[in-house]
């Protein structure tokens, strides 16, 4: 494990500590409204109070707690729509890499008008018609992830069902279903962990967006999009609500990203461009 | 040439009627849309009005033409908020968008050609290294974060520049920055890969053997052909931008469309927001098939390849 990227996995597991240890760590709730200690400065400005490390928000909500549960809910979303839109690229991929002619044709052309409209708009199509919440928002970024692990996965597979071995299976005799089960997909799969690792990141900010424009997560779970959104009309004076979540995002989408570059230099050179 | 446009057409095409078909399910998904489709305080004469023009008591299909048939003709319903067609509302702001586009291009083209260029041709070095910081940092901030850290830097802080609304030259210097890092950030790595490709490509080695001069071997082979792979990728950018709009309005409280499409989120306008997303749609179709067509127009390779 030679150059392992520290720094990143520093963070990472900072933030699932963080998200898992949430009720254990917090110092308050993160949603109980104390409103007598509303819009408390951190504790190294003036006017902040030990009690409250990071301050408190417009409703006395304690930053820091809502910080760890914010880490929580970016967690669950990103490993929920890593599996279902993730998995659905991924079976999507191999069995219109597999199967190919006409089948991978029409799937392709899905593909190409799926990653040629903004999934954002879906996303907040889906949160007025069908609410807002935890199943609209996997819906959604699933929606936006599938297309491109699709794009990549089809690729490789492409590149791995011309390899002898394959060619030996179905000699042998092997169903088209038990070829790409066995065969094809173990040897996607460096493929597909990459491509997981590379698109946390993504996941992160489109739920931090989705939340920020009031079409994720609803009030008054704490997402990181959301209190930032809750402290935009704060910013002159209560700089403390915004841009601690901001700052969360950026150095937890910087890690992700770092960490999957340097997994994609180890397990997939290949797909160096991506 | 011709085949190659018709069918590039004939994609937009599929994409929109995609687009409106998802729409339309979507609206018949939950209830009555009449519900979605009209304020709370609709008279019973205006709900009796609404299914008989849209034929919402009959079958799903004879409701689907009736939809697009409508469409076609512009016409998508009335906003709940703003009491007029919802077309008519989106062109109303459709210009203040298109005054913050070009500043942003530019932007990100003059941040992103040189930069691009530079780290491809000094790989692993210095400038290398810092515009790939640059890059993976520009990517990793969400856009709305930036556009309130930049907010709180030159606004609030520093008492500089205007912090929201529309106004002089310098209500546009924040607004362009927020929305052009994403781009700049796409651009330079793109510009930056397809130019380590190119650099590494027989042509240019001949260029070089001929004795060329290194400024003629990078500016005029190297970076034109660099640039077509930027050009193909602008559908996926396209993406990006309207994203990068509907948050930066948001934040900047702009009044294009992109504000336009968080307003018709948070007063659950679905007529507005059924018409922005076809609109949009219609934009990017447009729009793409423009670039499709400079792209065969700048490769001879697409041209004549019949």
């Amino acid at each position: 494990m030679k150059n392992l990227p520290w720094t990143s996995l520093f963070i990472i597991i900072t933030m699932l500590f963080m998200a898992v240890f949430a009720p254990v760590i917090s110092p308050h709730s993160p949603i109980d409204q104390t409103l007598a200690d509303k819009l408390i400065p951190p504790v190294w400005e003036e006017g902040g109070n030990a009690k409250y490390l990071l301050g408190t928000d417009v409703f006395g909500r304690d930053v820091l707690s809502r910080l760890f549960y914010g880490a929580r809910v970016s967690m669950i979303v990103s490993a929920l729509t890593l599996l279902v839109g993730g998995g659905v690229g991924l079976v999507i991929g191999i069995v219109s890499g597999y199967v190919g002619g006409r089948l991978d044709n029409l799937l392709m052309r899905i593909v190409d008008a799926a990653l040629a409209f903004p999934a954002i708009l879906f996303a907040l199509l889906l949160a007025v018609t069908m609410g807002q919440g935890l199943r609209t928002i996997v819906i959604a970024i699933s929606l936006l992830l599938w297309a491109r692990f699709a794009r990549v996965v089809r690729g490789e597979v492409l590149a791995v069902k011309q390899r002898d071995f394959v060619s030996l299976a179905r000699v042998h005799g092997c169903s088209p279903v038990r070829i790409m089960v066995t065969h094809i997909l173990p040897n996607v799969m460096n493929t597909f962990m990459v491509l997981l690792t590379l698109y946390v990141g993504v996941v992160i900010v489109t739920e931090a967006s989705l939340s920020f424009l009031g079409a994720g997560v609803p009030p008054p779970t704490p997402s990181w999009g959301l209190m930032a959104a809750e402290g935009r009309g704060k910013i002159s004076s209560a700089w403390w609500l915004s841009l601690p979540p901001g700052i969360a995002i950026t150095l937890v989408v910087l890690a992700f990203n770092l960490f999957g570059d340097w997994l994609r230099d180890r397990l997939d050179p290949k797909l160096r461009q991506l | 040439m011709r085949r190659y446009i018709l069918r590039r057409f004939l994609q937009g095409l599929v994409l929109l009627v995609l687009v409106a078909t998802i729409v339309f399910f979507l609206g018949r998904l939950t209830g009555n849309p009449a519900d979605l489709m009209l304020p709370e305080d609709a008279l019973e004469e205006d709900r009796v009005a609404l299914i008989e023009t849209l034929g919402l008591d009959g079958p799903l299909h004879k409701q689907f033409g009736i939809f697009l048939a409508n469409a076609l003709r512009g016409d998508l319903g009335d906003s709940i908020r703003h009491r007029e067609p919802a077309v008519d509302v989106f062109f109303s702001r459709l210009p203040n968008t298109l005054k913050i586009v070009p500043g942003t291009m530019a932007l990100a083209l003059i941040l992103a050609i040189p930069l691009g260029i530079l780290s491809a041709l000094y790989r692993g070095r210095m400038i290398d290294r810092v515009s790939g910081a640059i890059g993976v940092l520009g990517i990793a901030t969400p856009n709305f974060w930036l556009g309130i850290l930049l907010i709180y830097v030159f606004s609030v802080q520093l008492g500089w520049l205007p912090s929201a609304r529309m106004g002089g030259p310098q209500h546009y210097i924040l607004p362009t920055i927020t929305l052009g890092t994403f781009l700049v950030a796409g651009f330079m790595r793109l510009i930056r890969s397809s130019m380590l490709e190119v650099l590494d490509s027989e042509f240019v080695k001949l260029a070089r053997i001929k004795g060329l001069s290194e400024t003629i071997v990078v500016w005029k082979h190297c970076l034109r052909n660099a640039l077509i792979p930027v050009l193909s990728l602008w559908g996926v950018l396209m993406g990006g931008l309207v994203t990068g709009a509907i948050v930066t309005e948001t934040v900047f409280a702009w009044p294009g469309i992109g504000r336009l499409t968080y307003e018709a989120v948070i007063f659950r306008d679905y007529p507005l927001l059924q018409a922005v997303i076809i609109m949009d749609a219609v934009l990017i179709v447009i729009i793409n098939l423009v670039v499709d067509i400079l792209y065969a127009y700048v490769d001879p390779r697409i041209r004549l390849a019949e």
